[in-house]
């Protein structure tokens, strides 16, 4: 590989910007379904986001597709395989893929997930929770050190949708998401359905929630839509699926989110039962208009 | 909780929550833990719904999500890529006592899985019809030259009429047309950014392999020969310049 040259060199400290920032507007999830689409159509929007894991391929389609959209658009790499939360080490060959990739596409943001997804040799496709912990905490410094040494870059941290807590938890997530920004300097992907869902799953004030967390670090923002279920107490259970329209509530939570960070890049995310593009891009319109909105209200 | 504990009550629906478990309205967190366990297999199974399209239509969802099921908790995702996910399905399908009444079930699902492969294959330009029209008239070099294959070739050689199966399900074909039991073999390749799959004689499949395996293109022929002895090997050549699919001339250790 030959990415050492393209990187600055260490002395300069971790990039936030080496190839500028993704603008704060609204972005979409890149779905092979809409690449003709979108580049015949080149709909107006802020970026493109890609899983890393989907585009870690020899050849073909994906990357014929995605070099002729990056020519166009500000992208965002959001890595859903990296196990920053696992107990094992980070697997090398793992971040190898990922310095090759942000090599070829020089992504205006890296982002990845609080949470661990492979155990040994297997790996689980989920974004799995961890206790939080003096432990974990340690060890999910460690492995975001790393990944800033190995790709040279800031990453930004995601925090996640979660359906139990651990006895052994002795942090707050805000708190233990505070102390990993401060420790490794990283940025925050603030996920506001991830906090919306989160916050009713283990009955917290996700207004609160959003208060707590380390806002001056927040580079970008997620948002999707929820499913619903019930825990064995017959509570609600919201469940992070991608495959539903964003509620209301948490367009009122990215509101009364964007009021306290100010515009940030917004994604919004749709990984199943994807629809038609014109249907997600009226979504991403509707971000677009809170930013709108936003920005006049920052400005006055 | 270790993630050990985790981990394997994930892939193992008989063992109960791991220990360490806690839920804020003290409510029983074995039935939040079952969120996980359930993302994680559906997740599989609709990995392997994605990639074997064909396969679940021919056995109704119903059958091949619990076959699916049984797969993804035998054998579970080695890798991060889940692109390549159920490389050995066909293999399991094939050792799967109820699937035992459809014969041809595996070798769809290795055409399916093929095709998987050739649309992510590497890309690499085919040699012109010069270069090779000029390999073939040296007599110096033909007796060992041999062809590299663009990485996204394979054939998938069956007992069964796999093309025609997978050509009845993309519409091109009429299934009642179909006699399952009539051998084919399936030649996958990606062409520009679109996957084919062509139905060519058992001859030149064999062909196909020996040039993979690396023997020169005599003794590749030679062996097509043995199958076929109107084994066409102009015709062939053709095709593979039609498509872009010889990549390189290069010699071999074995000669004609």
């Amino acid at each position: 590989m030959t990415t050492a040259s393209h990187f600055l060199p260490k002395e300069a400290g971790i990039s936030t910007l080496r190839a500028g920032a993704v603008p704060a507007r609204s972005g979409l999830g890149l779905k092979p379904g809409h690449f003709r689409t979108i580049l015949v159509t080149r709909p107006d929007l802020g970026f493109f986001e890609i899983h890393a894991e989907n585009y870690m391929v020899d050849g073909g389609p994906f990357h014929h597709y995605l070099t002729q959209i990056r020519r166009d658009y500000a992208l965002s790499i959001h890595g859903v395989g990296l196990s920053i939360g696992g107990e094992g080490p980070l697997d090398e060959e793992h971040l190898d893929r990922l310095a090759s990739l942000i090599s070829r596409y020089e992504p205006q943001s890296f982002s990845e997930h609080l949470a661990w997804s492979s155990h040994g040799d297997i790996f689980l496709n989920d974004l799995l929770p961890a206790p939080y912990n003096p432990a974990t905490l340690q060890r999910v410094c460690d492995h975001i050190d790393r990944v800033h040494e190995r790709l040279d870059r800031r990453m930004l941290l995601e925090n996640p949708a979660t359906y139990v807590e651990f006895a052994a938890s002795t942090l707050a997530e805000t708190d233990f998401i505070s102390e990993v920004v401060k420790r490794t300097g990283c940025g925050l992907l603030l996920d506001v359905n991830n906090v919306y869902v989160s916050c009713n799953n283990h009955g917290r004030d996700p207004q609160a929630f959003i208060e707590a967390l380390p806002l001056a670090a927040a580079a970008q923002i997620h948002l999707a839509g929820f499913a619903d279920d019930v825990d064995a107490a017959g509570a609600p259970l919201l469940i992070d699926s991608h495959g539903a329209p964003i509620a209301q509530a948490v367009w009122d939570l990215y509101r009364y989110t964007l009021e306290r960070t100010g515009p940030l890049p917004t994604l919004i995310e749709r990984d199943n039962d994807i629809p038609a593009f014109p249907v997600l891009l009226a979504e991403a319109q509707q971000a677009e208009k809170r930013l709108q909105t936003c920005r006049v209200e920052v400005a006055a | 909780m270790s993630q050990q504990d985790f981990a394997a009550a994930l892939l193992d629906p008989d063992l109960p929550a791991p220990a360490g478990l806690a839920a804020w309205n003290g409510s029983d967190p074995a039935q939040r833990f079952r969120v996980y366990r359930n993302n994680v297999i559906v997740s599989l199974i609709d990995a392997l719904a994605d990639t074997f399209e064909v396969t679940l239509e021919l056995v109704g969802e119903e059958f091949f999500r619990a076959i699916a099921r049984l797969y993804a908790y035998a054998c579970p995702p080695q890798s991060r890529l889940m692109a390549f996910y159920g490389a050995g399905f066909p293999d399991f399908i094939e050792s799967f006592p109820p699937a035992a009444g459809l014969p041809y079930l595996a070798d769809v699902a290795r055409l399916e899985y093929r095709r998987i492969v050739a649309y992510h294959a590497a890309d690499v330009p085919g040699v012109g019809a010069e270069a090779v029209a000029a390999a073939l008239a040296d007599e110096a070099t033909l007796p060992t030259l041999g062809m590299t294959l663009h990485p996204s070739l394979s054939v998938v050689v069956s007992t069964s009429a796999v093309v025609s199966l997978w050509a009845a399900h993309q519409g091109i074909l009429d299934l009642s047309t179909v006699a399952p039991d009539a051998p084919e073999t399936a030649l996958i390749l990606r062409h520009g950014l679109n996957v084919e799959v062509l139905q060519i004689p058992a001859a030149v499949g064999a062909f196909l392999c020996e040039l993979q395996a690396g023997a020169s293109l005599g003794r590749a022929a030679a062996e097509a020969m043995s199958i076929d002895t109107d084994f066409n090997l102009v015709s062939i050549l053709g095709l593979l310049l039609q498509k872009s699919a010889i990549t390189a001339l290069n010699p071999t250790r074995s000669p004609t």
